[in-house]
């Protein structure tokens, strides 16, 4: 068949198509009006114009005509392939069952991130009870000396204690900072984990350090009872991060029977869960530690009670949810 | 298939799978109804410019934000914080899930993102790309991921090399169709099919091209058509393609 005579007998259904694309790009496809005049049959259709492009391929047709069906089998395969999530539902079944599923699938990269991240803060920790001055190797003096002030229990007034409208500024602060590092622990997997590591265990030898510092100073019953509740779900996040961004380095180093970026791929969709988890965290934390940690009215024991509570809480979801459902 | 195999096909002009991929920037990808579909692969030009528009835009709404927040004291650093954490990481995922892969940059440039096997960018995607484009922007000016972007055949970052997205146009710039413009013309010379589609093809283009370029072209056939002047090269293109049968 000559070409034009073929573009005669087609341009219909082609036309048809295009009115398709048009609908399906302004609507979606359960908005459509049954009347209109486009038809229903859409994959039908679109299995047409892929036979009319393999057509005008084997028949040699001109390269005009072929980018025209190409286009079109292109917007049509765009529509007929794409996936269509039901957000809530999915992010309902994502908390209660996919992400601590996934927390205890990956149990070895995580139980990695918790040592590299827990065993410099220990290591720190120690380090600083018995030299106090090592602090100064990772802080400069005068950021000891404003945490110092910050949590001086001499001060009567607790470091971060605010008006309402700073709380809300800090919230800012928290999300920003703390999700950032998050994402860039996760991302510095890629770097053959060296990016992951250097966040973790600098943050690890950061809050021994500050943690122990202050201990020590006698500053427990403000340091303590500010960061307790927040550090659960902070701390943890950020192991989770860590976690994630292990898995990513481990495929781009020993990538196993895989092609090296095929690895890596397949490990970055199996650790996204833990990233969007670890997020949830983390805005939690920025929640927690904005409104609750900085408050000074309640007494210590509340503190220290509801700290633990929040420390239960956390591993309790990650170790024990969304056992029952197979995966 | 080898390469001395594909040197010798590629010396005698015979396109192999091989080297259509060296010659062009298309990606192809295999649809379950059994053919092959090309998109055309967006390069570090277009990409370049689409992040440029893009980061305006967010400097832009920053610096307004800023000012409008700083109203509020406090509480307006917080919201400025939170509105820079969401430029800073969100606003391209949350473009391009809900807006069919396109930035507004990426919009102005005909570009778009999606998937390896075609489909629309989805969530996982466009997070996974977009959380490792920290990497791409190492050590500062994304140095990292303009060697990725040239280095990798379809011109991926390495955020898209490890989330499986590629940056595509949109729409491809498809000629219009040409049915009965030229009275046709027969050819004595037999020709390959190959050979009639480059001259409907030509046909089809000519509209776009100056005239020398169109004279130039047609010269180019002397030695097979003898003499033919574009006019007549249209006119034969039509009876090739069966106007008025």
């Amino acid at each position: 068949m000559k070409q034009e005579a073929f573009e005669k007998q087609n341009q219909a259904a082609w036309e048809q198509m295009e009115a398709w694309i048009e609908a399906l790009n302004t609507r979606r496809v359960d908005k459509l009006d049954d009347g209109e005049s486009i038809g229903r049959d859409f994959p039908g259709l679109y299995r047409k114009v892929c036979h009319h492009l393999a057509l005008a391929r084997a028949r040699r047709y001109s390269a005009g005509l072929q980018q025209r069906l190409n286009q079109l089998a292109l917007d049509g395969h765009q529509h007929m392939y794409r996936a269509r999530l039901p957000f809530f539902s999915a992010t309902a079944r994502f908390f209660a069952n996919d992400f601590p599923a996934a927390f205890r699938r990956h149990w070895r990269y995580v139980l990695a991130s918790h040592l590299v991240f827990y065993l410099p803060a220990l290591g720190m920790a120690l380090a600083v009870i018995l030299q106090p001055a090592l602090i100064y190797s990772l802080l400069d003096p005068g950021t000891v000396f404003s945490m110092e002030t910050m949590y001086d229990p001499d001060n009567d007034r607790l470091g971060r204690e605010r008006q309402s409208d700073t709380d809300l500024m800090m919230f800012g602060y928290y999300v920003y900072n703390n999700i950032s590092i998050g994402f860039q622990t996760f991302a510095g997997g890629l770097l053959f984990g060296l990016g992951s590591l250097f966040f973790l265990i600098f943050n690890g030898l950061y809050f021994g350090a500050v943690a122990t510092h202050l201990t020590v100073a006698g500053y427990t019953s403000t340091f303590w009872t500010f960061v307790i509740a927040h550090g659960a779900p902070e701390l943890t996040a950020i192991v989770i991060f860590g976690a994630a961004g292990l898995m990513l380095s481990l495929k781009a180093i020993a990538p196993g029977r895989k092609r090296r970026w095929h690895a890596v791929r397949d490990a970055a969709s199996d650790a996204l869960p833990l990233v969007y988890g670890g997020t949830a965290m983390l805005l939690l934390a920025a929640f927690i530690e904005a409104f609750w940690s900085s408050t000074s009215w309640p007494p210590t024991w509340v503190k220290y009670t509801v700290g633990t509570v929040f420390w239960v809480l956390t591993y309790g979801y990650l170790l024990l949810l969304g056992r029952n459902e197979p995966r | 298939m080898s390469l001395v195999l594909r040197s010798r096909l590629l010396t005698l002009g015979i396109p192999t799978a091989q080297s259509r991929l060296l010659l062009d920037t298309t990606h192809d990808i295999a649809t379950p109804e059994g053919v092959e579909l090309k998109l055309p692969v967006a390069g570090l030009a277009a990409r370049s410019l689409a992040w440029l528009i893009d980061a305006m835009i967010k400097l832009i709404v920053a610096s307004f934000g800023s000012t409008a927040f700083l109203v509020f004291g406090g509480a307006g650093v917080g919201l400025m914080l939170l509105l820079a954490f969401t430029l800073l990481w969100l606003y391209n995922v949350l473009f391009e899930v809900f807006l069919n892969g396109a930035t507004p940059g990426k919009k102005a440039l005909g570009v778009r993102v999606v998937n390896l096997n075609g489909t629309p960018v989805g969530w996982s995607g466009s997070t996974i790309r977009n959380l490792l484009r920290f990497i791409d922007l190492l050590p500062g000016t994304y140095l990292l991921g303009l060697l990725s972007v040239s280095l990798s055949a379809r011109f991926q970052r390495l955020g898209d090399l490890a989330a499986g997205t590629i940056v595509v146009y949109d729409t491809a710039v498809v000629p219009p169709m040409r049915a009965g413009a030229d009275k046709p013309l027969p050819i004595t010379v037999p020709l390959s099919a190959v050979e009639q589609q480059a001259i409907v093809s030509y046909a089809e283009r000519a509209p776009r091209m100056n005239d020398e370029r169109v004279a130039e072209l047609a010269s180019l056939l002397e030695p097979v058509l003898g003499q033919v002047d574009s006019d007549t090269l249209k006119r034969h293109a039509s009876w090739i393609a069966g106007s008025g049968q």
